[in-house]
């Protein structure tokens, strides 16, 4: 398998993987701001699942104070600079701001928020502190989004709080899994340490076993544990030939841009991407800033059902992917021991335009794509055996069920949120997740448990 | 095609659009290409007997919420320049440009003689008038010239006078809008000979301070000046002042007027109410003589639309609808409407009425299923990752401001705030009653043939 550095240069490769869209200049950001109307119960924060306060952010850049307006952001979300970054906002706060209808093109809130957030970061300014110990302490485990914006309230709250994590690296997906030109490994480590000025400590290379978490719960070091460990591995095709060499996991492949350089980076001549979602817009958009030469992206259905968004379409089809609809992946063509291409059946909707119509395929129209390396991006599955190993642990579906209303699941003291409760979303969904368990924890420790706490 | 020519006090323009006596008009060079970008005449940079010494730095602007320089204010003088020069330019331009309107503005000591000279020697320059600076509010005021002399009806008499007992062509006195009562220094204008008026000058102001070194602004090594204000945010207060004399019974004298001028719109305001032509001077330090064409364009549609064929067809039509606030009609009622189908979900006029005004304005949540029923596909912005995008819609539900009419008081607060155009929409109540001014309800109130009228009730 080639490396980028063999195909691209460094200045190339850094180039490629410079973040998209760019940061605002100051008088972009000025001008950008004062396209705000300042809305009342603004669409924009209500579409937000962290409920930002858009507009107020807005004004405090318009009116010069971006500390201010980072504070804002952070207080409802610290790993606001991650979501101004890799949030879809199309489909959140931007596709709801009004503007949409008045100018047909909403006003900028992630790149205002990204600028908010970086002034403050290169301030290096510190807005929260830990509140008023309480003598409560709360284990976490799992270090993304979830687990790390919950730790994060919990500490304002005054609990102590231990975050665990499997990986010798702190973030989750947050640092790992988006895609590299949205935000840097560097970067997504910097929200680490926003949390960890609080005070909360984090143990890396620290995987919890079912047992060990239910001796977590049991004894007497903690008060409460909060479950945030995301999703495990890629699913199966479920075809023949998918463990072949150059068959490679979504995470595996994106996973290489964080751990390494990007020259180290391997990526095939011609790179196939099974799946159309929001990984295999990544997978493909990447393979492509890797120097692939072609990249291909097949799905069962049709462009209008994508599970991606219309601006991730957008990104692939400025980066010359091309695609393969209503193809079904049959087998992976292996030839000496290697993975050479994948034959596919045509498919097509038993319904003329649904979305989620079934799907029929097509006798006798099988074809092969070759390619040198196959991209299996299917979504990742749940952690089963370690879910099954939480006997009473009451599970929907794949994943944990929870009181929405606080994070409690079925085992009391235990708390979850994130990827693990909703079977894979957004970065800002997860740190809502946290923020609402928080507070769910919050009132366990101070009913359960007797004792105040600050909530 | 509609005529802009004007004559003001015999003195005969291509256009109504001056330029005021600023630095736009400083020189030779400028005002050979302000004419010949447009302009129908000008008025040259206040002279002296002596050239003064200008500080630096001299200029402060307001901005307001990204828009740059809504009001600019300035501790500068008149001219910098030497009289003779100065003279010797007018009278070139003056002998280029004959059929454009050359207008000089003068300030010196307030000594008969020193007055009688630098009239007869702007005179033999061939302008077409003279322009007396009664009005700048700094620097000049402190030795007794400007609006020193403008805020004193004898002090502007005396002056008029002496000015009055050489000049040849027509003087024009130029007000300071720092009075308490602008008409009192107009009539003393009038009563001692001027032949027009010319408003307003500067505003007494400190337009801001430096948050990083704790200085005024504009600052001087440091330290400041309280200076002139002018720009777009003073419009209001000229066009004030500008109506106030023009419908005074005892001035009878044409007015040029000044203050903010920068859209077509604000040039038609000031001659409806009562100005014969207008000076501009902040808009062309802002964004120079160009602006002119749009001026120019944009008053000649809207003659075309309305019929009118001359300027003096429309000067002064406004002037006899603005009355002392105790004739207004107390009986007739508007109350606001909104366009449901244009309305963007904002909620600014929710919170203006709410906060502001008299709580008038009902919010109702609906939800987005319901929305989009009613909309259908109109509704929906695009499509994404299986989203669809509902622009206004947060947390499962779209803002619906409705005005509860019965309580509405019509103040239109809530149209002024609104930013889409024609969204809110303020409609006249029949009331069923007679038109009834605060001052004949008192009449009828001391008489005892009408009842109370009673307070709204709100909340
Ligand atoms: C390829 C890809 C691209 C994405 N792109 C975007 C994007 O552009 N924008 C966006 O908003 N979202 C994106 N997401 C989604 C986003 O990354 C996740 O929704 C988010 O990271 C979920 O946070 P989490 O805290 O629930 O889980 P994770 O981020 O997965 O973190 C879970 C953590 O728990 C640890 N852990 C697991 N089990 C244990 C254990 N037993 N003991 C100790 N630690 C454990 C893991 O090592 C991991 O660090 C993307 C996801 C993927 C896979
Ligand atoms: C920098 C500056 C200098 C000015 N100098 C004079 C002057 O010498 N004589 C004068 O009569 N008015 C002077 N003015 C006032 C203008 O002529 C005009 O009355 C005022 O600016 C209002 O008009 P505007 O809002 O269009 O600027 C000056 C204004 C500015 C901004
Ligand atoms: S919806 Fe748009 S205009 Fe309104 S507050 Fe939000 S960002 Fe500003
Ligand atoms: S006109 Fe005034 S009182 Fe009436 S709804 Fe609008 S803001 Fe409220
Ligand atoms: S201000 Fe106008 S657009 Fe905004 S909610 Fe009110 S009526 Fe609708």
């Amino acid at each position: 398998m080639p490396r980028a550095g063999d195909i691209l240069s460094r200045a190339e490769l850094q180039e490629n993987f410079a973040e998209l869209p760019p940061p605002l200049t100051d008088s972009e950001a000025l001008v950008e701001a004062a396209r705000c109307l300042y809305c009342f119960d603004a669409p924009c924060t209500r579409a937000c699942p962290t409920e930002i306060d858009v507009p107020k952010f807005i004004r405090q850049i318009l009116h010069r104070n971006e500390p201010g307006a980072a504070r804002t952001i952070l207080q409802s979300n610290i790993f606001g600079g991650s979501c101004a970054r890799a949030c879809p906002t199309e489909v959140l706060c931007e596709g709801a701001c009004v503007d949409n209808t008045l100018l047909n093109s909403p006003v900028q809130i992630g790149r205002l928020q990204r600028h908010a957030c970086d002034v403050a970061r290169q301030a290096n300014l510190r807005f929260f502190t830990p509140g008023p110990p309480t003598g409560r302490r709360v284990a976490i485990i799992g270090s993304g989004p979830a687990g790390l914006s919950c730790a994060h309230e919990l500490r304002k709250a005054g609990h102590e709080v231990v975050v665990f994590e499997a990986r010798g690296v702190a973030g989750g997906l947050n640092t790992l899994g988006i895609a590299a030109y949205k935000i840097t490994t560097e970067f997504a480590l910097t929200e680490v340490d926003l949390v960890q000025q609080v005070g909360v400590e984090i143990r890396r290379n620290s995987p919890q076993s079912g047992p060990q978490i239910q001796a977590l719960l049991a004894g007497d070091e903690f008060d409460s544990v909060f479950l945030g460990i995301g999703l495990g591995r890629t699913r199966p095709l479920g075809i023949p030939g998918e463990d072949a060499a150059g068959v490679w996991e979504a995470l595996d492949f994106i996973f290489q841009t964080h751990t390494g350089s990007y020259a180290d980076c391997q990526v095939g001549q011609h790179v196939l991407v099974i799946g159309a979602g929001n990984t295999a817009a990544d997978v493909a958009t990447e393979a492509v800033r890797l120097g692939a030469e072609q990249v291909t992206l097949a799905y069962r259905r049709g462009d209008e059902a994508m599970p991606a968004y219309a601006y991730e379409y957008e990104y692939m089809k400025h980066d010359g992917v091309h695609f393969e609809w209503y193809a079904q992946p049959k087998r992976v063509v292996v030839a000496d021991g290697k993975a050479v291409g994948v034959e596919f059946i045509a498919t097509e909707p038993l319904e003329e335009g649904s979305r989620k119509a079934g799907l029929r395929e097509v006798p006798g129209s099988e074809f092969t794509i070759e390619a040198d390396m196959i991209v299996k991006a299917l979504g990742q599955a749940p952690l089963l055996d370690l879910l099954k190993s939480l006997p009473d642990l009451k599970v929907d579906g794949d994943c944990i069920a929870v009181d929405p209303d606080s994070g409690a699941t079925s085992i009391a003291g235990l708390f979850a949120g994130g990827d693990c409760i909703s079977g894979g979303a957004e970065i800002v969904n997860a740190v809502q997740d946290g923020k609402v368990a928080a507070a769910g924890i919050n009132r366990y420790l101070a009913g359960a448990r007797g004792g105040s706490t600050n909530a | 095609m509609p005529d802009l020519s004007i004559e003001f006090c015999g003195v005969k323009a291509p256009n109504p659009f001056w330029l005021a006596s600023a630095p736009p008009t400083n020189s030779a060079y400028q005002v050979r290409r302000a004419f010949d970008a447009g302009w129908g005449g000008v008025v040259w940079k206040t002279l002296g007997t002596e050239p003064i010494v200008n500080v630096s730095s001299r200029y402060g602007g307001l901005d307001h919420d990204g828009r740059k320089v809504v009001g600019l204010n300035n501790i500068e003088l008149i001219t910098d320049r030497t009289l003779e020069e100065n003279l010797r330019e007018i009278a070139e331009v003056k002998r280029d440009y004959p059929h454009h309107a050359l207008w000089v503005s003068l300030m010196v000591e307030s000594k008969r003689e020193t007055w009688h000279e630098i009239v007869k020697q702007t005179e033999q320059t061939g302008a077409d008038g003279i322009e007396l600076n009664f009005g700048c509010p700094h620097g000049m005021s402190e030795r007794g010239m400007g609006s020193a002399v403008g805020q004193v009806p004898d002090y502007t008499c005396m002056i008029v006078e002496w000015v009055k007992e050489v000049a040849t062509t027509p003087v024009i006195v130029k007000l300071t809008p720092n009075v308490t009562d602008v008409r009192t220094i107009g009539r003393a204008a009038q009563q001692s000979g001027a032949d027009a008026l010319s408003l307003i000058n500067t505003i007494n102001s400190i337009i801001g301070v430096d948050l990083d070194t704790l200085a005024p602004k504009p600052a001087v090594a440091g330290q400041g000046s309280h200076g002139g204000y002018c720009g777009p945010a003073v419009k209001p207060i000229a066009l004030n002042m500008v109506s106030e004399l023009a419908r005074d019974k005892d001035i009878k004298l044409p007015i040029s007027g000044i203050g903010g001028i920068q859209a077509w719109q604000d040039a038609v305001e000031f001659m409806l109410l009562g100005a014969g032509s207008v000076q501009v001077c902040t808009a062309v330090m802002h964004y120079g003589f160009r602006i002119v064409e749009q001026l120019a364009s944009g008053m000649e549609n809207w003659m075309r639309e309305k019929g009118y064929e001359r300027v003096s067809d429309f000067v002064g039509l406004s002037t006899g609808r603005i009355h002392d606030w105790g004739d207004l009609n107390l009986n007739h009622k508007v109350v606001a409407e909104i366009d449901q189908a244009k309305c963007i979900h904002c909620g600014l006029c929710y919170i203006a009425c709410e906060d502001g005004c008299h709580q008038s304005i009902a919010w109702d949540k609906q939800s987005v299923a319901d929305y989009v029923k009613e909309h259908g596909e109109e509704a929906i912005a695009f499509h994404s990752g299986g989203h669809d995008v509902v622009p206004g819609a947060g947390a499962d539900y779209v803002n619906l401001f409705t005005i509860k009419q019965d309580t509405c008081v019509g103040c239109n607060m809530c149209s002024l705030v609104c930013p889409v155009e024609d969204c809110i929409t303020m409609k006249e109540v029949d009331t069923g009653k007679p038109p009834m001014s605060w001052r004949e309800y008192q009449e009828l109130l001391a008489a005892g043939k009408i009842a109370k009228i009673e307070p709204p009730k709100h909340v």
